[in-house]
This record gives C-alpha cells, sequence and structure tokens, in this order.
C-alpha cells in the first residue's frame, strides 16, 4: 500500500514523528503495527502506530541504525511502500477502571493512541514513561496534552523519578491501578511480566521476517503454543506468555 | 511474432503432476498456506511448498532469528513446525479451505526413521502431490545438513523414504557442499524422482554494537536477492547431469528470475523470501510471466529450452 509523506520531523535528538496520508482502514486497534519497506534494505522495518484517524496515521520512531537512518530522510510528498494493519493490537475494551500504560524508550509510541482510545470510552488512564536520560524523553508532552496524569521516569534521574517506570508508580503513591498495558524493550517487559502484581497486557517488540506469519522468524513460546509476535502479536496477556523461556 | 497473451502457456510439468504454471512458494517462507490468503487467491499458483515439518513439534532455536544482509537475509528458525499429525490434522484442513491446488510436503528429519515415518504418514492427503525431502535445512545441529552433505545418505534417506510412499519424490539438496552434482547424482541414482536446488547458504552476521553475532545460533541461511547466481550456477550443471527433473530455488523475485531459473534447465521455480518482503510476489510474478515471455519470444515455458 502507498501512504504519502505529510511530515517527518525530529522532536528529539533520536526519535521522528512521522505523519502518512493513505488508506488506515486496515488498522482496527491501537497498538497494531505497520511494516516500511525503506530503500536500499531489503526487510521492511516494523514500526507500531501512535495514533490513526481515517487516512492519516502517526508514527513516531527512534533512529537506531542504517534502516530508520534512511527513513529519516523520506521528505513530504514522498511515498512509501507500507503493509498496515499488520498485528493484533490492545486491547481497550478491558473495563478496567484506573489502567497504568507503562512505556519505556521508544514503546510508548503505541500507548499513545491507546490512551486516547481508553479516553474515549471514559477510562481515565495514567501514563508512566521511563527513558534512558533527558535526551531520550519524548512524547511525555503528547500524552500530557490529552489531559491524562503523566509520570516520568529517568534511569539517570535527570528527569522525574530516578529509576524504572515502576519506581515513578510507587513514589507517586499510585496505589489504585487494576491493570497495565506496556510496551518497551525486553529487559522491562519481562521484568513486568514476571513480577508486576497486575493483570495486563504487553507488546513485544522481536526481529521479525516478514511481519505477517509467513517466516516464523519471531516466535514465541506461549501457553497457547508456539505464536508469531507479528500474527499472534505484538500484543499479549501477561500470563499467555513464557516469560522464562524468551 | 505478435503471439498474443492466448498462444502462450505457463504450464508445466513435473513427474506427473501438472502445474499451471512454474511458481512454486517454497517451504519456510509460505507458512502452510492460509496466512497468505488474504492477500490474493492462492489457486493462482502453480503449486506450494509448506513449512519443513519433523515427526515431533518443534520450537525451534532461540531469537533473534532473523538478520539482514545486502540484498539477503539470514535465518535461523530450525525447522518450528507443529509435528506431523499437527500439519495433517490442522494445517492442512485450513488450508483447503482457501487453497486447492497442488502441494509439495516438505519432510526434515533427524534420523532416516523419522523422514521414512513422516512419509508414510502424509502420503495419501488430499493435494500432496509430491514429497520434499529437506535434506538441506541448515539450522538444526546434526540434523539435515549432514544428510545433504554426505552422498551415501542422501542415497539412504532417499531410498527409505520411496519404500513407503508412492508420491514422486524431490530431494532439496544443499548448496554447502563441495560438489552438488555428485549429491544430485546421488539422489537421481537411489531413486529421486526429482530435484530442488537448492536450500539456503550457510551465513552470518555480527551487531557491532553487541559485537555477537545477529542471530542467536550465530549462523543461519542465507537467501534472497543476493543469492540467485550461485543457485543459477548450481541448477545450470545439475540440470545437465541428471535425467530427472529440477526445481530451481533461491533469490528468485521476479519474472525475469523464473524464466533465467528455467533458461539455467529448471523444469519448475521456488520462489522464498519474496514473499517475505512483498506478500504478494507470487501473484505479481505469475501476472508478469506473459508479458516478459511475449517480449522474450517464448511461447512454451514446458519446452523453453527445445526452441533455443
Amino acid at each position: 500500500m502507498k501512504f504519502k509523506i505529510l511530515e517527518n520531523r525530529p522532536i528529539n535528538g533520536t526519535t521522528y514523528l512521522l505523519r502518512l496520508q493513505g488508506d488506515t482502514s486496515t488498522l482496527t486497534r491501537p497498538g497494531q503495527f505497520v511494516n516500511i519497506s525503506v530503500p536500499g534494505f531489503l526487510l521492511r522495518r516494523p514500526i507500531s502506530v501512535a495514533d490513526y484517524k481515517d487516512g492519516e496515521m502517526l508514527l513516531v520512531y527512534e533512529v537506531v541504525g542504517h534502516g530508520t537512518e534512511r527513513m529519516a530522510e523520506f521528505r513530504p510528498g514522498d511515498e512509501m511502500d507500507i503493509l498496515s494493519g499488520l498485528g493484533n493490537g490492545f486491547d481497550p475494551e478491558v473495563r478496567a477502571k484506573h489502567p497504568l500504560l507503562i512505556g519505556g524508550g521508544i514503546g510508548v509510541a503505541p500507548l499513545y493512541g491507546l490512551a486516547k482510545a481508553l479516553l474515549e470510552r471514559g477510562v481515565q488512564p495514567v501514563a508512566v514513561l521511563g527513558y534512558n536520560n533527558k535526551e531520550k524523553v519524548v512524547m511525555d508532552d503528547m500524552f500530557r496534552d490529552l489531559g491524562i496524569r503523566t509520570l516520568v521516569a529517568t534511569m539517570d534521574g535527570s528527569v522525574g523519578t530516578k529509576g524504572f517506570a515502576t519506581d515513578a508508580i510507587r513514589e507517586a503513591g499510585i496505589t489504585d491501578g487494576d491493570y497495565f498495558y506496556a510496551c518497551g524493550p525486553m529487559p522491562m517487559l519481562k521484568a513486568l511480566g514476571k513480577n508486576f502484581p497486575l493483570p495486563g497486557e504487553l507488546s513485544l517488540d522481536v526481529r521479525r521476517g516478514c511481519g505477517f506469519g509467513a517466516s516464523a522468524g519471531c516466535a514465541i513460546k506461549t501457553t497457547n503454543g508456539f505464536a508469531g509476535v507479528c500474527k499472534a502479536g505484538p500484543v499479549f496477556k501477561k500470563d499467555v506468555v513464557l516469560w522464562d523461556e524468551l | 511474432m505478435g503471439r498474443t497473451l492466448n498462444d502462450i502457456s505457463l504450464e508445466v510439468n513435473l513427474s506427473g503432476v501438472t502445474l499451471k504454471n512454474p511458481v512454486i512458494p517454497a517451504s519456510g517462507c509460505f507458512g502452510y498456506g492460509y496466512v497468505m490468503a488474504p492477500y490474493y487467491d492462492l489457486d493462482e499458483l502453480g503449486a506450494f511448498s509448506f513449512k519443513g515439518t519433523t515427526l515431533e513439534p518443534r520450537y525451534g532455536n532461540p531469537l533473534p532469528r532473523i538478520a539482514e544482509t545486502p540484498a539477503g537475509m539470514i535465518n535461523s528458525v530450525g525447522l518450528m513446525n507443529p509435528g506431523i499429525d499437527g500439519v495433517i490434522n490442522n494445517e492442512l484442513p485450513k488450508m483447503r479451505k482457501v487453497y486447492h491446488g497442488p502441494v509439495l510436503a516438505n519432510i526434515s528429519g533427524f534420523s532416516i526413521d523419522e523422514y521414512r515415518e513422516c512419509c508414510r504418514r502424509i502420503t495419501g492427503q488430499t493435494q500432496v502431490e509430491i514429497i520434499e525431502l529437506n535434506v538441506s535445512c541448515p539450522n538444526v545441529h546434526g540434523g539435515g545438513m549432514a544428510f545433504g552433505t554426505s552422498s551415501d545418505n542422501i542415497a539412504a534417506v532417499t531410498r527409505a523414504v520411496k519404500e513407503v510412499t508412492d508420491l514422486p519424490v524431490y530431494v532439496k539438496l544443499s548448496p554447502n557442499v563441495t560438489d552438488i552434482v555428485a549429491m544430485a547424482k546421488a539422489a537421481e541414482d537411489a531413486g529421486a524422482d526429482g530435484l530442488v536446488c537448492a536450500n539456503t547458504f550457510l551465513g552470518m552476521r555480527i551487531d557491532l554494537r553487541t559485537k555477537r553475532p545477529v542471530v542467536a545460533n550465530v549462523m543461519g541461511g542465507f537467501s534472497g536477492p543476493a543469492v540467485f547466481p550461485m543457485a543459477l550456477r548450481m541448477v545450470y550443471p545439475v540440470s545437465r547431469a541428471v535425467n530427472i527433473p529440477v526445481i530451481g530455488c533461491g533469490g528468485v523475485s521476479s519474472a525475469e528470475d523464473v524464466i533465467e531459473m528455467m533458461l539455467a534447465g529448471a523444469k519448475a521455480v521456488e520462489v522464498g523470501t519474496a514473499n517475505l518482503i512483498d506478500p504478494m510476489a507470487c501473484h505479481n510474478i505469475i501476472n508478469d510471466l506473459p508479458e516478459v515471455m511475449r517480449k522474450y519470444n517464448i511461447p512454451e515455458l514446458a519446452n523453453i529450452n527445445e526452441n533455443n
């Protein structure tokens, strides 16, 4: 599918906001992803959708390698070849009263669209965003602009609570959380999946072959057997993932 | 020549199995078929080869299993599959709802007995018309690759399988050998009905940031457009050395590549990695074939080398 670039600009030293125009009809839930063809590279780049509406989608991506470096060179008006509507996404209908959105680094991106979906359903989530340091903080202003409580933690303490996102939850004295949604680096997800006391769902990031279930490149072990992160996920219920096998 | 599309024939024949065109999605890049059904009508395909299947279910190798290369990729999946009974009971019924053509059953194993038992069980399954004997998966320790790198083993496993099935048996060769023609002849002498040339090439990448191999299994199977010339140069001597059909496989991504493989001697062509980059790849290749055939004055694919 072809998408036209409306905007592709840095929002901190390493992170870009990419706004695209095109057919978003295959997107049905926050937390789904798209797979982007990048000129000069064979494999597509899977990027989670930060937000979408009819005819327009928003991606926020971090430049971490040659592929995302090339993506940063895209200009407004350029066309991108994208497979859209991939993966299952978060379930905003779980009817939690006080869900926590726990994001780590660039993993905060899909939680933004989820926050909007929850607000549309009359649910007020709390965003808990963890980063390595001040330079990596991103999208916290966008969460605040939604009017939801937004906590920030950094590993070096340069902004907000020093430590993990879970330390920010403790420091803020939030005890009424009844569900959590998480996306971030695998060590964070593993820690949450194994130790966090609430029920919840987590969006996993593993290297993918195709993005649509044909290669078995990204399969993990779950209570339902082997499951492709791209097709059965990327979002899994906490209790489904065999965390010790990851 | 002024030929019209109607004059053109894409049909090919593999050991009595008629394929409406020579395009076969390769094993491991198409699941058990149904995963690709959202993208196009799978009955457009000449055939397809299902994911390498073993006697018991296998998870395969640890993550990460995928690395990228210039114009290629490396996978170390390691034969993840639900086991032969899982395939028969769960996968093939789902496949039959969306695909009605011939299937190549890609069978792997860790012993001759395992290969034989898998082939015995899959024989008789509706639509399974060819056994593709995978003696060449590079991702399983002491397993598939060991068979594929010894002509004695290739002969032994081919003979063993021929005893338990009346289906045509195509041996999928490993390119990671010193003399692939010797392997091809060993398979033919042991009774193979055809060959698939070839599986992935062993390769590896190291991540400069972590200073570790990108795939957890260190090495994996290298595939994609980058390997096309290497696969082609194997199809060429192999198809001249044997009297059984050879299916070309390795880096095919376009209708032009299909024709090039067939000019090298292949009777049909498998398309692997291209499906992972673009799920419409085989649909597009099949659609493009008549146009490319007209352009290069090729009326029939089945006897592409008889008029040259």
